[in-house]
């Protein structure tokens, strides 16, 4: 008997046996329907949470390297301490950088420093980021601008009064006006306004990348932090490359800070996917308990299935006889309960994702872009299909093992 | 070399603590061709024969040759086969599947034997032809007469060409009449060289046979060959 005729036949019987008990057929699979459907929802609000956070965190871009004193993430106080006594990342160690790593798309030094205020004509913005850089960070920095020009190298190395201002800080300072050529007060200092980046939004809700203000980085030393220690950014342009990359820099940073041979790093190289790899970590515990709690329902779900198939076999143990008699193997009469018992899960999981594409079309009003993905589509019917098999197995197994005599004594 | 040979055949039961011998002993052999009724009252242990006989049952003890292979050391998987190839089975309650047509009916063991579509469907619709039926092969066993049922299952039994036909009281909830048409087609059967064994308490029926095998407490009674 060859796989695709008994498929078919399998199928058949399996469809005859659902329509012959529709509402049996519907009832048993309420509880699987449960269980695909949180199965669903689950995974759906994992990829949106996963997918949120990697819109926010994209600011970071995915192929930058972030020269730092400090590591992003320290797990003990008393490495934290001694990343904290290492000594500052200069300007000329960024410069000696930038002028001796190669194969890079750009290296940008930065510093920043937190003012109250950017004000204009009796306005004010209130707090705002001061980033002191230089023309590089358009290309390190991933952005884009709206209006105007960002500072040219002339400017960055002059340490010139010029700046680059957020979208926000532009619509608070100068409504109705173009802030291009206008004198912006920052603190104590002026600068003049000569380009405006596009919106960006907020990173998780709090920062905000439209009211940071770019200045050169010689200003901001000078007139706002002294002795500060740099971020350098490293824009790789390719994340295939950016191991490479990544020990060129650690490198060329030993070799920049005079490190000896067998001493440790005294810096980190950040990158984004540092954050990615903590927010896994957060993801797969809240992925453990959401799927542990589905598990259950889908476990409640199977055990319905079992029972209602022991029912099934105990109805057509004749038929089973009759099949037997006249040449069924045992694979194929525990191929066809099976197969039945799939059909009704499977059914089950196509009646959740109907109740699931519903939920997530309600959810839309609230969370913008939340959809139902392929990926959540297959998961749901695999596991429909595996919860089916399982739970029909044994009652399958059962069936498959009947003796034909016994079977065609049953009235 | 004899289409069935059985050898000292027994086959008791476990019923609780209580060992029942069904058959005690049974040796026989049936021709290729023949046409042979196996008679006996309740009891007798003609159904547990016929259950060897077809290969739905192995012996406790003894051997069984059908068409030169050795039943008795079969396992399940083997004996489905056997059963699939060799023997057709004719049953009193027609044993049709209810919510299958009789061209899928027709048709299972054919799938069971692995034959592919095209060729499965030409067989089963000639099957039925030939017991009459060729203008009923889309009706369900429920639209059907009980005659017509039983000639379904006739033709499911013959479709696989099986070198035996096994007939468990197949005319046992047929009328008069229409329990004749069947044995009319037996006759038939039996004309055009298959091998039939009928298993009957009714003499009326065994009496079609050529042979009429008499069981009794697990024993040949009687094997009578008629002229």
């Amino acid at each position: 008997m060859n796989v695709l005729d008994e498929t078919m036949e399998g199928a058949r019987i399996a469809w005859d046996a659902i329509r012959a008990n529709k509402l049996r057929s519907v009832l048993t699979t309420v509880g699987v329907v449960i269980g695909i459907v949180t199965v669903s929802l689950m995974a759906t609000a994992l990829e949106q949470l996963d997918r949120s956070f990697r819109d926010a965190i994209s600011f970071l871009g995915t192929d930058v390297l972030y020269v730092d004193q400090r590591e992003w993430f320290i797990d003990s106080d008393r490495r934290w301490e001694q990343a904290g006594k290492r000594s500052k990342i200069t300007l000329l160690q960024a410069r000696a950088l930038e002028r001796d790593l190669g194969m890079v798309r750009g290296v940008a030094p930065t510093v920043t420093a937190n003012i109250d205020s950017a004000r204009h004509a009796g306005r004010s913005s209130g707090s705002v980021m001061l980033i002191g850089t230089t023309e590089q960070f358009l290309t390190t920095g991933g952005n884009t601008l709206a209006v105007g020009r960002f500072m040219t190298k002339a400017e960055a190395d002059g340490s010139r009064d010029v700046c680059v201002i957020g979208f926000d800080i532009a619509e608070k300072l100068f409504p109705g006006e173009s802030p291009l050529g206008q004198i912006l007060h920052l603190g104590e200092r002026t600068a003049t306004v000569i380009g405006v980046f596009t919106k960006r939004g907020t990173v998780f809700g709090q920062m905000s990348l439209d009211s940071q203000v770019i200045i050169p980085i010689g200003k901001i030393i000078r007139e706002f932090r002294w002795d500060p220690s740099c971020t350098i950014q490293v824009k790789v342009g390719d994340t295939a490359r950016i191991e490479t990359a990544k020990e060129e820099v650690r490198g060329l940073m030993r070799k920049i800070r005079r490190i000896a041979p067998g001493r440790p790093d005294d810096f980190a190289i950040n990158q984004q996917e540092q954050l990615v790899g903590q927010f896994g970590k957060v993801s797969a515990v809240i992925a453990t308990c959401g799927f542990f709690i589905t598990g259950l329902s889908l476990f409640v779900g199977g055990i319905g299935i079992m029972n209602i198939m022991f029912v099934s076999v105990a109805e057509r143990t004749r038929e089973i006889g009759i099949r037997k008699a006249i040449g069924a193997r045992r694979r194929t009469i525990l191929f066809q309960f099976l197969l039945e018992a799939a059909a009704i899960c499977l059914l089950g999981g196509l009646l959740a994702l109907g109740f699931v594409t519903a939920a997530i079309a309600i959810a839309r009003q609230y969370i913008p872009g939340i959809t139902l993905s392929i990926s959540v589509v297959i998961l749901a019917l695999g596991v429909a299909l595996v919860t089916g098999i399982v739970s029909g197995f044994l009652p399958a197994w059962r069936a498959s093992r009947l003796s034909p005599v016994e079977a065609l004594r049953q009235e | 070399m004899s289409l069935i040979r059985l050898d000292t055949i027994c086959r008791s039961y476990e019923m609780g603590v209580e060992t029942v011998h069904a058959l005690r002993g049974v040796s026989m052999s049936i021709e290729r061709g023949e046409y042979v009724a196996i008679m006996g009252p309740s009891g007798s242990g003609k159904s547990t024969l016929m259950n060897v006989l077809g290969c739905l049952d192995t012996p406790t003890t003894g051997s069984y040759e059908l068409n030169g292979h050795s039943v008795g050391e079969m396992d399940d998987d083997e004996l489905a086969d056997i059963r699939n190839r060799e023997i057709g089975f004719v049953f009193q309650t027609f044993n049709l599947l209810a919510r299958s047509t009789a061209l899928r009916n027709v048709e299972l063991p054919l799938i069971y034997a692995g034959m592919d579509l095209d060729e499965r469907r030409e067989v089963a619709l000639a099957a039925l032809q030939s017991v009459g039926l060729g203008d009923r092969v889309l009706h369900r066993p429920n639209e059907m007469s009980g005659g017509q049922r039983q000639r379904v299952a006739i033709a499911r039994a013959l479709v696989n060409q099986p070198s035996l036909l096994l007939a468990d009281e197949p005319t046992g909830n047929l009328d008069t009449r229409t329990g004749n048409e069947i044995l009319e087609l037996f006759d038939n059967l039996y004309a055009s060289g298959h091998t039939l064994l009928v298993v009957t308490h009714e003499e009326a029926v065994a009496r079609r046979s050529r042979r009429i095998i008499r069981i009794r407490d697990g024993l040949i009674a009687s094997d009578e060959r008629l002229p």
